[in-house]
């Protein structure tokens, strides 16, 4: 098929609309076929791949480690070798098995926030935005005050008086953290709840309760699930930070602990670079696949980058060059017109 | 001015809930803050510190509305207590000199990064698909899924250990005592350069996202189009017209990272042992130093709210919409 590339000033539907549209679209995409809408992004294809490597290593830990993760299993702080594939630690227990048990704790510390997030933050922002007036004013005053108090800060001073385990950890960085979903999803059910549908729901009679979850929700679903995939990342980042000060569990094995004793048993300052690269990268691929689904969830949603991208791949395939015209390129096929 | 009234209003808010806060926190634990130091320090702190601790917080037989204005009437007069691992130095002394090592990381951090950053989105968009937007949006989506702290420690290992260019620890050499000389200045941009990369290389793709889909979005409006079709220069149309105008929302987002300059360095001041409130913190936490620790947090919230203050008067000034609402 030909295309032409054409730009269209605002005729038509204005830019707000067509993302709503498209939202409910890519609602529709989500309840029809998760697995078809992976596979059709190569953004999504990636990052689902990666995490679900993840997610396999840290169920099936105890049969991928080699070593107990805290066992004395060789000289410490021995570079990598064939027996030892990521070398040992300052006391002499084998990186590679604690980083692969470092995975449960440190993904399922993420995973468990980030689902607690996104509800906390789904149930305040989407009540906020439905009920409006004073209720509205109540739940964003709170959302505002948690979002202006500095979190990490907060988050040492409750680590430090709370009992350190797992639990408080997550404890701690759900509170922390779930005020930004609740403001951004606040605003969407905002704008959501002036459609069309939802008066028709209202003036049927229906709950409002049911308007909530079974109108609205489903279609601003992209944007909860890229706000949970967002949270996943900084849960786990923070956890991790939290954990290399020590605020932790230090006897448990996760990636953050891991750093920690990297730190404290002079992993740097001997030249054991192997005791703390581990852990960070897994972070990183951890966190960089989370921003691959998201990217992915922001092309099938957003039809400026979506028209971006076809215009790129266009002028690729064709070597042709966009003229100086600033506007958001349109695809249009050349029968059409 | 109703406007800077409420939002006047809401920092107060926001004050008292962290005040109020702080004043629970070592409530809620179980026993009692004094006892958890006694029995950890075994003996090395004297009795009159936990006691001098106890009459901060305001712990007493007293009911507990009266510790609360007993605890309300110290903050006001700025007696945040004494700290207990430096008895007996009162916290608000040593919360001074570390403001200002964490006002300097964080500023020279955020100022560079949002220069840089918005720089390169201005760029990226205006020439869409070319090489700054072709190959910074991967790079820094590749950059910004590191930890920062932990780029952080890759940055003193490799710069500061292996190689030895920069400094290891600390915000200025030990050898040199605190001046306006030269040779001070000198070493403390010295001390300063890997830390604050550390946070600019983590800090730079925000920006560089933020400011590129503002921009595109600002280049389809019809000013930027008319300034186009006057035939006025690139440079002009890009910075004067479209720049200008699409940075409003970056503003806003240096004013929330205000909070960041203040609390979130705190994992890079502990990597690189840089004296400013986030080792302070953490040393506080780790000598139980309850006084210490809360006075810390106060701080940094009081400085955060004050910022975002700073920044809303000044958003009335860029954005008349404002104004009116």
């Amino acid at each position: 098929m030909s295309s032409t590339i054409s730009t269209v000033e605002s005729a038509g539907p204005t830019g707000d609309e067509l993302v709503q549209q498209e939202h409910s679209r890519a609602g529709r995409i989500f309840r029809s076929g998760l697995l078809g809408l992976i596979l059709a992004n190569r953004k999504a294809t990636i990052g689902a791949s990666i995490l679900l490597i993840f997610i396999l290593v840290g169920a099936f830990a105890p049969a991928i480690a080699p070593y107990d993760p805290d066992e004395f299993v060789a000289r410490p702080h021995q570079a990598p070798s064939l027996d030892h594939w990521f070398g040992t630690t300052g006391s002499g227990e084998d990186v590679f098995s604690q980083t692969v048990w470092g995975t449960r704790i440190s993904l399922g510390t993420g995973l468990i926030v980030g689902v607690a997030v996104t509800v906390i933050g789904a149930l305040v922002g989407m009540t906020a935005g439905y009920f409006r007036g004073r209720i509205d004013d109540v739940l964003s005053l709170v959302t505002n005050v948690f979002l202006i108090i500095p979190s990490l800060p907060l988050l040492v001073v409750l680590a430090a008086f709370l009992p350190a385990g797992f639990w408080t950890i997550v404890l701690v960085l759900t509170v922390t953290s779930w005020a930004y979903g609740a403001r951004v999803l606040r605003s969407q059910t905002l704008s959501l709840r002036e459609k069309d549908y939802v008066s028709s729901a209202v003036v049927s009679g229906e709950s409002s309760f049911r308007i909530i979850f079974a109108e609205i929700l489903p279609n601003m679903l992209s944007i909860v699930v890229a706000g949970m995939f967002g949270a996943v990342t900084y849960a786990i980042g923070a956890q991790a930070g939290l954990e290399f000060l020590g605020l932790g569990n230090p006897s448990s094995t996760s990636w953050g602990t891991n750093l920690y004793w990297a730190q404290n048993n002079a992993g740097l300052l001997t030249g054991a670079w192997w005791t703390f690269v581990p852990a960070g990268l897994c972070i990183a691929f951890v966190a960089f696949s989370m921003s691959m689904i998201n990217y992915a969830i922001d092309e099938v949603t957003n039809p400026r980058l979506r028209s971006q991208r076809d215009t790129n791949t266009l002028l690729r395939t064709s070597n042709r060059k966009l003229g100086k015209s600033r506007a958001t390129p349109v695809l249009r096929p050349t029968s059409g017109d | 001015m109703n406007f800077i009234l409420r939002r006047l209003g809401f920092y107060a808010l926001a004050a008292w809930v962290s005040i109020t806060l702080n004043f629970f926190l070592p409530r809620m634990m179980p026993g009692d803050p004094g006892d958890a130091v006694m029995a950890r320090m075994q003996g090395r702190v004297q009795p009159e510190t936990i006691d001098a601790m106890r009459k901060a917080y305001g712990l007493s037989d007293d009911p507990l509305w009266q510790q609360y204005f007993d605890y309300l009437g110290n903050l006001m007069r700025g007696e945040f207590g004494i700290a207990i691992s430096a008895f007996p130095t009162p916290v608000t002394d040593i919360i001074r000199t570390s403001f200002f090592w964490t006002l300097l990381l964080g500023l020279t951090a955020t100022i560079v990064a949002f220069l840089i950053g918005n720089l390169l989105g201005i760029i990226g968009a205006w020439r869409r698909g070319g090489l700054v937007d072709s190959v910074m949006p991967p790079l820094l989506i590749f950059v910004g899924s590191f930890p920062y702290f932990w780029l952080a420690l890759l940055a003193l290992f490799f710069m500061g250990f292996e190689w030895g260019w920069f400094p290891l620890r600390h915000a200025y050499s030990s050898n040199i005592s605190p001046s306006w000389s030269l040779e001070f200045v000198g070493s403390v941009a010295y001390h300063l350069v890997l830390p604050a990369a550390s946070l600019v290389v983590v800090a730079i793709g925000g920006w560089v996202l933020g400011m590129r889909n503002t921009m595109i979005s600002t280049l389809s409006e019809d000013y930027v189009m008319m300034a186009e079709a006057k035939g006025l220069p690139q440079r002009r149309v890009m910075f004067n017209y479209a720049a200008r105008n699409a940075l409003l929302p970056n503003l806003t987002a240096f004013g929330m990272q205000l909070g960041f300059i203040l609390g979130g360095a705190l994992l890079t001041e502990v990597v690189f042992s840089y004296p400013g409130l986030g080792y302070q913190l953490l040393g506080a936490v780790r000598n139980l130093d309850y006084p210490l620790m809360q006075g810390i947090f106060l701080i940094i919230t009081f400085s955060v709210l004050g910022a975002n203050l700073v920044m809303d008067l000044l958003y009335v000034r860029l954005d008349p919409r404002v104004r009116g609402a």
